[in-house]
């Protein structure tokens, strides 16, 4: 340890410390812009670009940024000497001078590092006045890049190309014309971006915002002639209650069941069911790989891979074009829900395809890409017309003037609202694999399972891998969170030695519960831990925790679907995928 | 998928240069440097073949050439010219001639004409102060030039 000085307080610190960890672990707050850490998952933007975190420190002609300066022994150090107090204001008042001023009507107002860093440090006008660097902007189905309010702390660049190795964006051009872009400043939609919005999550003002839908969700509750359903993701429930001021983990799956219903949807749903009934889906495909693998078979490709997350199927379609048989073609249950609800709930209430607005809540920006597909839509027509994320519908609660907080608890309606634990645990890293090994377990070995909890699936180490015993088979897992991890286990399999039979793959941190979509956790992992335990909680509770015993899923393929992975889920619950590489070809 | 198209013998070339550098992403500026003195500019298309090459976005490789004034996108003419704006030249004038040749050419700074045959760029001291104002045309020195002296020399390359 190395004894050093704050704020004329004693302290010791860690060799190698940055005197910012140094201040924060001390309980001291230096204000950071561009510096952007996710510690449960070692990541770490710090770029040490934007002066905002200067100190003093005795002994040294200039003020110093505390994000990239090491501790020493006997260091003294100011955070908030008149010198610094100076300095931080004009860094940010500097920073303003190049920002549009149109906060009130900012979707990130409110909720925006810069405002209230300004708020902060008691900025009360703009002495700079000048030119200011204006850009296109850029609009694709799920992100919108507004530049010119982009601040260069280079936050969405580090997670693109570190935490993702997707390499969408970077910066460009110098000086007062530098921007962050795709390659050759193209539109989002033309690069590599997987539309996973952790760049969206990361973004510290408005310069990355998803596509706000809400206004197109409430034209269609409001359309008499429209049954507008909805559906919410697993994950959506451990996080929506933050955006009114509940501690994180707070689990709210009754009040927003509540909240949707007074908004006046028709049929408040749950995803949840769509994931009971992707596990049966694949699950059964998982086996009959398993089997025919086992038998011989030599073109069967194991391991299967989880298809739930759009940013991972972006991400395999444009880097691994060559494995495009390996995913599950499960679709995901966003998709399941929407094929099932524009197929089997119209007829069931004898209403037309058109007449239908199916809504989802997703955490992720990705399902507005992903539900935008054209190989989900009949004729024009999607099976899932908008996907919200949990901010959205937080601003659609409080648009509708819903005191969330004094909610009833209310169940979601039948029979495309009962689930199981299993579907709950979807929105947490390993937890679409666990739930999977419920229903294959028992499926393949005949036998009851015992004990449901696989906590050798469960945590938050960016790469996992465990064998779990088929009585007797032994079947070995892989998970990977995030997409640099993901593509650690792909390159494996990829060589043909990975030894997997099944792979998970999510592409945020910590899987749905770190999505793009969710509440802006600016960097405090903290929240992403407790929404993970908040899930691992709802799934305890639930009285049946395994896809296959979900009575309604039971009848839907008595009813309607015949068996899992027949003729009719092969038509209405499996995709394909594409190859979205970018391939070099040789002139004539 | 999109499609990227090069000739082959380009395509060649290029590896071999990154295979030079060991294929190694730090070296990403020495390889574009090299390439450019192959080929004259940066086209997107030789980027992307780059970016395979040494394993990094396309995004990054496109952020080093927009960011150092050395490279340049567009393909230079058969005759480059460069107006030297170092201070000699600048207090004598360079910055007139540089107007009249924008004006005789229709183009700008770092473009090229439409016929690919004279592109104009600025540099900084070409070590013939004693000339100033000075403007190379390829390897060709021109000394003490006046705005009036422009459309003469681009008559010497025209025909």
């Amino acid at each position: 340890m190395i004894n050093i000085t704050i704020d004329n307080k004693p302290l010791q610190a860690e060799k190698g410390q940055t005197v910012l960890k140094a201040a924060r672990a001390a309980g001291i707050d230096i204000p950071t812009l561009c510096y952007y850490e996710l510690d449960g998952v070692n990541f770490e933007n710090r770029p040490g670009g934007c002066r905002v975190c200067v100190v003093e420190i005795e002994g040294r002609r200039n003020l110093a940024p505390a994000c990239a300066t090491e501790v020493m022994e006997g260091m003294v150090i100011h955070t908030c000497s008149l010198r610094v107090v100076n300095a931080r204001r004009t860094v940010v008042e500097m920073i303003l001078s190049d920002h549009p001023a149109d906060c009130l009507i900012c979707p990130k107002n409110g909720k925006c590092e810069l405002q209230s860093l300004a708020q902060r440090l008691g900025v009360r006008e703009i002495p700079y006045q000048g030119e200011q660097s204006t850009y296109r902007k850029d609009l694709s189905p799920a992100i919108i890049r507004d530049v010119d309010k982009c601040v260069m702390c280079r936050r969405c660049e580090t997670v693109c190309n570190v935490w993702q190795t997707v390499g969408a964006l970077s910066a460009v051009n110098r000086g007062f014309q530098a921007v962050v872009a795709p390659a050759f400043e193209q539109d989002l939609e033309k690069s590599p971006c997987t539309m996973c919005g952790q760049c969206v999550q990361a973004c510290p003002v408005g310069a990355l915002s998803e596509v706000d839908q809400t206004r197109q969700v409430i034209t269609a509750i409001s359309d008499p002639k429209k049954t507008v359903v909805v559906q919410t993701a697993p994950s959506v429930r451990v996080a929506l209650g933050e955006e009114f001021g509940m501690e994180p983990g707070t689990i709210v799956t009754g009040q927003m069941a509540a909240a949707l219903r007074r908004m006046g949807f028709d049929y408040v749903f749950d995803t949840d069911f769509a994931a009971d009934l992707t596990i049966m889906e694949e699950g059964t495909e998982l086996l009959s790989r398993i089997d025919k693998f086992t038998k011989g078979d030599k073109n069967v490709k194991l391991p299967i891979l989880t298809s739930c997350c759009p940013g991972w199927v972006n991400f395999f379609e444009v880097n691994y074009p060559d494995m495009l048989d390996v995913p599950s073609t499960a679709k995901s249950p966003q998709q399941m829900f929407g094929a099932v609800a524009k197929n089997y709930l119209t007829n069931k209430l004898g209403i037309k395809r058109e007449d239908m607005v199916v809504v989802s809540i997703m955490p992720c920006v990705a399902k507005k890409f992903e539900c935008a597909r054209d190989e989900f839509a009949e004729n024009g027509n999607p099976d899932v017309d908008y996907a919200l994320t949990t901010r959205e519908l937080a601003e659609l609660i409080r648009q509708f003037n819903i005191d969330f907080k004094s909610l009833p608890i209310e169940d979601f309606d039948n029979p495309l609202g009962e689930s199981t634990g299993a579907g709950v645990i979807f929105g947490s890293t390993g937890g679409v694999i666990e739930a999977a090994t419920r229903t294959a377990y028992e499926l393949f070995t005949g036998k009851k399972l015992e004990k449901v909890d696989f906590s050798e699936l469960r945590g938050l180490e960016g790469v996992r891998s465990a064998t779990v015993d088929f009585n007797g088979t032994p079947i070995k897992i892989g998970i990977a969170h995030g997409l640099a991890n993901a593509r650690q286990l792909l390159d494996e399999v990829r060589k043909g030695n990975s030894g997997f039979h099944a792979i998970e793959v999510m592409a945020c941190p910590g899987g749905c519960i770190g999505g793009a979509g969710q509440p802006f956790h600016h960097g405090n992992f903290d929240i992403i831990r407790k929404r993970q335990e908040a899930i691992y909680r709802e799934d305890e509770g639930k009285p049946i925790r395994k896809s296959h015993e979900n009575p309604y899923i039971q009848s839907l393929y008595k009813e309607w679907l015949g068996e899992p992975c027949g003729e009719l889920s092969h038509h209405l619950l499996h995709t394909h995928y594409f190859d979205k590489s970018k391939h070099i070809e040789i002139a004539e | 998928m999109a499609k990227v198209k090069l000739a082959e013998s380009k395509i060649n070339k290029i590896k071999e240069i990154c295979t030079s550098f060991g294929n190694k992403p730090g070296e990403a500026i020495n390889v574009l440097h090299k390439v450019q003195g192959e080929f004259g500019y940066l086209p997107a298309e030789v980027q992307e073949v780059i970016a395979q090459e040494l394993n990094v976005s396309v995004a990054q490789i496109y952020g080093i050439v927009t960011f150092y004034s050395y490279f340049t996108m567009t393909p230079k003419g058969e005759y480059p010219i460069s107006v030297c704006m170092g201070t000699a030249c600048y207090v004598r004038g360079a910055e007139k001639v540089l107007d009249e040749f924008k004006r005789e050419l229709k183009i700008g700074v770092g473009e090229t004409t439409s016929d690919g045959k004279f592109s104009l760029n600025c540099l900084r001291c070409v070590g013939a102060c004693g000339l100033a104002p000075v403007v190379l045309i390829g390897e060709k020195v021109y000394g003490r030039l006046t705005p009036d002296g422009v459309k003469d020399i681009l008559n010497e390359y025209r025909s």
